[in-house]
């Protein structure tokens, strides 16, 4: 789950991470008012979407005057915001947050990450800061200062200060930076962060450390555990039919296709999706619906497919293990009656009871088109897509 | 031969007065020779009982003094499940086989961490589990699709660990052991640790390694087979297809920053000397075509 750069200020103002002040704003006015309470005389207008690379699309600007805090607001409020990360569509500008213009002496970059083959948390810091840090790891990797946390002892202060110093923190606020990057470990650790990305950290003119952005990301697995966390998701930032998917605890991911698949096993799913690309195809969607699937899971999965107006054809790929396939079948049968389904349909079904399974399609005088294997599946989905 | 488990391992069932513990320790004790390998359960509530004639133990210690049981599988849900693995590992047994998905990183990370100079071996989480064909199944494979024979699989997908072991036995092929590594990105027993076994397995002749986005264990997998592996292995990596950023799925299976692409995977793979396939209906011809 990610939130916003607001939110993630928030969060790290709780846990003592210094950030620069501000106010989030849902409307042009309340921007004004923001500013006004803000005080100072130059402030920044920030889009926020869940998204990096605001800054270049467009969606930060500096004012100068309250009227450039109106203007720009009314200007970034409600445009369609692209950036690398947003796809070419864009994302449309919901909320802002208005913060006093800092004094920037230099730039730097922190994060927090999981490194998967160590199984360890690592703080990273860079000299190379407010750019993109996977250039930087590419080009200059020798520019990215790292160090394993023991989630035992946690981040010690040596650590902390040896990595600011490597980034090139100055000497005299190395014990800033230290606390800092302590702090930063404690939002991901008690939060249960899979990332913390500060970029860019900053060190103003006046000599103090400051995070001037907060990008946050958590673990799907430990929300049970974070109700505060939980309340800051903003729907609006996710795709509705994956929202409405994960209602039936269905794992559903949106692609550009138009060929929907349904699918039982994370990996499975996956490689359906490959499979109709290799013979041809687009997949318009990954959709898992794990290994309890009942009749009413198959339904909803259907439902949710068909509210996709590109969809020109069906796929659905179950490997029976434990979830038998006449069940399976049950549950295919009964979707496409309750919807009245109109494009077509390849079922290809293996495993526990295929047979019955099989029998079950066929008896349903539903123009069901079936497969014995996933390659002849592909084949037949792409054809039928294709209106073949 | 096998990797792992075979029928004479003694298990003891961790969470096996849940529904999804029931239903599994069912069908793994009618499978092979389960019906002499699943010799305990596990719950501090109900010590003295016994589930449909399986003792019930307060604690896995107390489990394996009572039962000479060296690996347990994990049934318990994933708030509770990490701490279900380190009382395992306390208890000092060989294997811990860990079915469970849904277990928050940061508790792996720190049961990973205790893990470190322990002896016990961890499989998973989120994964189906081991299976070694006609001898014993730990874990929620079906077990009526495998056949015994001579190929090893080892794959962080389920239901694709399935697809490997259809195509194989409908070749008139069969399994040594089929393995499933599971779908978390922080787990234990990786690829490369697998392959060593099969390996250094004598009724293991070839091996199916099946992966998918994320991470890089594939790739260090494959160079350690290019230097190492005495045996023919063929490959298939799903996600080829897979948007990046996106979390396919698995906790795991998802691209980050450009890195853990399909593509990268099947490259590596391919100039290690691994016979790679893009069509996963095709892993079982491909591994026949090198035996």
């Amino acid at each position: 789950m990610n939130i916003h750069e607001y939110q993630g200020k928030e969060l790290f103002r709780r846990f003592g991470v210094p950030t620069s002040k501000g106010i989030p704003a849902f409307t042009v006015d309340e921007a004004v008012d923001a500013a006004k309470k803000l005080g100072g005389s130059v402030w920044v207008v920030k889009a926020q979407i869940h998204a990096g690379g605001r800054g270049k699309g467009g969606g930060v600007k500096v004012a100068r005057s309250i009227d450039e805090v109106r203007d720009w607001a009314k200007k970034i409020l409600g445009m369609q915001l692209v950036t690398h990360q947003t796809g070419p569509e864009g994302k449309q500008v919901k909320r802002l947050l208005i913060e006093e213009g800092a004094a920037i002496e230099k730039e730097y970059y922190a994060a927090l990450v999981i490194d998967r083959a160590q199984q360890e948390v690592v703080l990273m810091a860079s000299s190379e800061g407010g750019v993109n840090i996977e250039e930087v790891a590419e080009h200059t990797p020798e520019k990215i200062h790292k160090v394993a946390i023991d989630p035992a002892k946690g981040l010690t202060d040596t650590e902390a200060e040896d990595v600011a110093r490597k980034a090139g923190i100055p000497d005299k606020l190395v014990a800033q930076a230290r606390d800092l990057f302590k702090a930063l470990y404690k939002v991901f650790d008690e939060l249960d962060a899979s990332l913390v990305e500060v970029n860019p950290l900053i060190t103003t003119k006046d000599g103090k450390v400051v995070a001037l952005d907060a990008k946050i990301n958590f673990d799907s697995n430990a929300l049970f555990r974070h109700d505060d966390v939980v309340a800051m998701r903003d729907l609006d930032e996710e795709d509705p039919a994956e929202v409405e998917a994960s209602k039936f605890d269905l794992s559903y991911i949106q692609l550009d296709g138009d060929i929907g698949c349904l699918v039982n096993g994370a990996g499975l799913a996956m490689a359906t999706m490959d499979t109709i690309k290799l013979y041809g195809g687009n997949p318009a969607n990954f959709l898992d619906v794990g290994g309890g699937a009942t009749a009413e899971k198959v339904t909803e999965a259907f439902k949710i497919m068909l509210k996709n107006p590109k969809l020109a054809a069906i796929l659905v790929n179950i490997f029976g293990g434990i979830m038998k396939c006449d069940v399976i079948a049950e549950g295919v049968v009964t979707a496409a009656r309750q919807v009245a389904l109109k494009v077509p349909l390849v079922v290809r079904l293996e495993g526990t009871n295929v047979d019955l399974g099989k029998k079950i399609l066929a008896d349903s005088g539903l123009p069901i088109i079936s497969a014995s294997n996933m390659g002849e599946a592909a084949e037949k989905v792409v054809a039928a897509a294709k209106g073949k | 031969m096998s990797i792992l488990i075979d029928k004479n391992t003694k298990v003891i069932t961790q969470g096996i007065t849940g529904k999804t513990g029931q239903f599994h320790t069912r069908m793994c004790r009618e499978y092979g020779n389960g019906k002499n390998c699943f010799v305990a359960g596990v719950n501090p509530k109900k010590a003295g009982e016994d589930f449909e004639g399986i003792p019930i133990f307060g604690t896995v210690a107390d489990a394996r003094a009572k039962t000479g049981a060296t690996v347990s599988v994990i049934y318990v849900p994933p708030p509770f499940a990490a701490a279900a693995i380190d009382e395992a590992v306390d208890a000092g047994l060989d294997l811990v086989i860990c079915i469970t998905e849904g277990i928050p990183v940061r508790d792996m990370i720190r049961t990973r961490a205790k893990m470190k100079g322990k002896k016990t071996l961890l499989l998973g989480p989120n994964c189906p589990g081991a299976i070694t064909p006609d001898e014993i199944k730990i874990g929620i494979m079906p077990g009526h699709i495998h056949r015994k024979g001579n190929i090893g699989i080892v794959s962080r997908s389920g239901t694709l660990t399935y697809e490997a072991v259809g195509q194989v036995t409908a070749l008139g092929l069969g399994q040594s052991s089929a393995v499933g590594i599971g779908g978390d990105p922080v787990n234990g027993l990786k690829h490369i640790d697998i392959m060593k076994m099969f390996n250094d397995d004598p009724g293991t002749e070839a091996v199916i390694m099946i992966g998918e986005i994320g991470g890089g264990d594939e790739e260090t997998a494959a160079r350690w087979v290019k230097d190492n592996m005495k045996k023919p292995v063929v490959g298939f990596i799903a996600g080829v297809t897979a948007p990046p950023g996106k979390r396919m799925g698995h906790a795991g299976a998802i691209i980050s920053g450009g890195k853990g692409t399909a593509q990268e995977k099947l490259a590596v793979m391919e100039a290690c000397g691994i016979k790679v396939t893009r069509n996963p209906a095709e892993m079982g011809k491909l591994l026949k075509s090198v035996l």
